[in-house]
């Protein structure tokens, strides 16, 4: 298959007091196009550094990001981001916040009403149309959260970028979302890089689940292929064999390595401590 | 029993407070206030009986009441003066007009001694003409150098050392440069007034500068990766982005630059010599008569109240412009 998006041994400094601090190293992680494919890692290996440097938010000390072929270096409307605690502008209602976005992609291509109808149309496929005039601070967090997707659908992006957009939802709300971005993914066919912490979300949704090892110097662990026919339903697939068996697999992937690692790595730091020879990698953990 | 008094309150929030306790509420929002301007007069009137000055007996409430009284009719009788004289010159006008057509008639504009009420629209207009013309500058700068660490360093040394600078120190070099630079037949604005209105934007620039510097400098991160993403322009991540959010912050510094310009102009009318309510102050008390006291008293409740009024139009100003109506502005 021909790569689309393409993160070619992706590494990180990150300045700090003590001397450059190595956030990642190392990533390397192809993508084909329409591609759903799910971070899974411990908190703070730098799974949104990753999405960060996709985004062209950060810049890769080495290595890069090449997408259809050309490099990544700033942030660009093709690269639409998600963000993790929805990132409103509390001063603009919903629809505002998305025609803000909107205006920035097709202010040559889209008249007024078309650009109207647009933006209506995509709170519409996030079910917000009944509330497009309210302001965040009006809204439910769910409902927010569903503004951010509708901003970031809007801008018709190559690849969407999601930081664990469900991450401070209830889980009603959350399968809800579930959901509502399957249908979106299946009728528009984006390519999606998504954060999660949810073992059950990421099977249903992806199509590869891309583990990261546990930072400094995190890497992708292993790669797990999702091969569960679509269209998914989550109430058909929990008593579904397969998907409980790549649920299991995920799961003892991250907790059996997680145990054996942890051990591995404390009694590995105590050994560097001793030596002062680099410190070994260990895998990460939910 | 619970349920249905719980859903009678959500049908009528108002009867979340029972009807005698609002009221009980209302009466204390206006009864303390009340009772501590009573017990103020008191006070006041006690001890101004005490203080013997060389003008006489240091002025209490009655007498300070007495004085304004005496303002306001001088200054009818002032403003009916030049009233008579207008008519007195078109009448006579008229007159020579009459006998000769050809005759060159003239107009004299009338020289009255200016009123307290006339002072108070002089330093009004000084001071607002000055906050204004300070904030024109103020805002803009405040914005680049928050936005800008590169111009923030190098400027941040200036402003520290202006900030603390008082207008005292200022007011003889400004007059010397308007005096030396403002020179014109037909001045369209007194020097005084320039003078005074220099002073004023000296002094009150700095805390606009500063707190939307601050305001504009902390910007949320997440705000501003959104920009990058939808990659605004300089102009429209400004209008959107920055200044929403600086805005408190802002209108933080306006009100104290405010505040200090009406402080600063009040002194530097005294100083210089410049109409306005602070001369009005001086010029009592250089007269030195047994009113004078009771009459600067006057004067200063007034700068006082005009004070808190120009506050106040600050924050109704904010509240209108403000995008979060239920931020408790105080
Ligand atoms: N700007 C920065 N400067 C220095 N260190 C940073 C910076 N950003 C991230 N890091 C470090 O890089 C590592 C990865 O951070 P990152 O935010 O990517 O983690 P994460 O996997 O997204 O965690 P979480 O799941 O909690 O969101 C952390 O150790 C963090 O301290
Ligand atoms: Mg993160």
């Amino acid at each position: 298959m021909n790569t689309y998006l393409q993160l070619s041994e992706v590494s990180i400094d990150f300045p700090t007091p003590k001397g450059p601090f190595r956030a990642l190293d190392k990533i390397n992680l192809d993508i084909v196009k329409g591609e759903f494919v799910s971070l899974i890692g411990h908190s703070g290996c730098g799974k949104s550094t990753v999405l960060n440097i996709v985004a062209g938010l950060h810049q890769a000390t080495y290595g890069g990001v090449l997408l259809e072929g050309r490099e990544v270096n700033s942030p660009g409307a093709e690269r639409a981001v998600v963000f993790q605690n929805h990132s409103l502008l509390p001063w603009l209602t919903a629809y505002e916040n998305v025609e803000l976005a909107v205006k920035q992609v097709f202010k040559r291509t889209k008249s007024k009403a078309e650009m109207r109808a647009w933006i209506e149309h995509n709170l519409e496929l996030v079910h917000m149309t009944h509330a497009m005039d309210k302001r965040p601070d009006e809204i439910s967090g769910g409902m927010k959260q569903r503004v951010g997707i509708a901003r970031a659908l809007a801008m018709e992006p190559k690849v969407l970028l999601m930081d664990e957009p469900f991450g401070a939802l209830d889980a009603l709300t959350r399968a809800h979302l579930q959901d509502s971005l399957m249908e979106i993914h299946r009728d528009l066919g984006n390519t999606v890089i998504m954060i999660t912490h949810d073992v059950d979300e990421a099977v249903l949704l992806s199509d590869r689940i891309v583990m990261m090892t546990n930072g400094p110097a995190a890497t992708v662990g292993e790669i797990l292929a999702i091969d569960l026919p679509r269209p998914r339903q989550r109430v058909e697939l929990s008593d579904d064999a397969h998907y409980n068996h790549l649920r299991h697999e995920v799961l003892a992937f991250l907790y059996e390595r997680q145990r054996k690692v942890e051990d591995f790595s404390a009694a590995k730091k105590a050994r560097d401590r001793a030596t002062d020879a680099p410190s070994g990698r260990s895998a990460c953990a939910v | 029993m619970n349920t249905l008094s719980l859903s009678q309150l959500r049908r009528n929030p108002a009867r979340l407070i029972p009807g005698p306790a609002r009221l009980q509420s209302l009466a204390m929002a206006l009864m303390l206030p009340a009772a501590g301007l009573l017990i103020f007069l008191f006070i006041w009137h006690s001890a101004a009986n005490m203080i013997d000055t060389s003008l006489g007996k240091f002025p209490g409430p009655a007498q300070v009441w007495e004085q304004s009284v005496n303002l306001a009719a001088e200054h009818s009788a002032e403003r009916q003066r030049a009233h008579d004289f207008h008519e007195r010159q078109a009448l006579r006008n008229a007159e020579r007009l009459a006998a000769d057509p050809a005759a060159m008639v003239e107009i004299r504009p009338y020289t009255g001694k200016p009123t307290f009420f006339d002072q108070i629209g002089t330093s009004l207009v000084t001071v607002l003409s000055g906050f204004i013309l300070a904030s024109i500058i103020a805002i803009p700068l405040g914005i680049l150098i928050g936005l800008n660490q590169t111009i923030y360093i190098a400027i941040n040394p200036l402003i520290q050392l202006f900030k603390p600078v008082s207008p005292l120190a200022w007011l003889p070099l400004v007059t010397m440069v308007v005096s030396a630079v403002y020179v014109t037949n037909d001045p369209l604005f007194s020097k005084s007034f320039l003078n005074s209105m220099f002073t004023v934007l000296l002094c009150c620039l700095w805390p606009t500068v500063i707190n939307t510097a601050v305001g504009v400098a902390n910007v949320s991160k997440d705000l501003l990766n959104v920009s990058h993403v939808l990659q605004l322009n300089a102009l429209t991540h400004v209008f959107k982005i920055v200044l929403p959010s600086a805005l408190p912050l802002m209108f933080t510094g306006l009100r104290l630059s405010l505040g200090i310009a009406w402080m600063v102009l009040i002194a530097a009318e005294m100083l210089a010599q410049n109409p306005g309510l602070g001369k009005f102050v001086w010029d009592e008390f250089q007269n030195g008569s047994s009113n004078s006291l009771g009459r600067i008293m006057v004067a200063v409740l007034v700068i006082g109240f005009i004070g808190f009024l120009l506050d106040r139009t600050m924050l109704l100003l904010q509240r209108r412009v403000s995008w979060d109506k239920n931020a408790i502005l105080r």
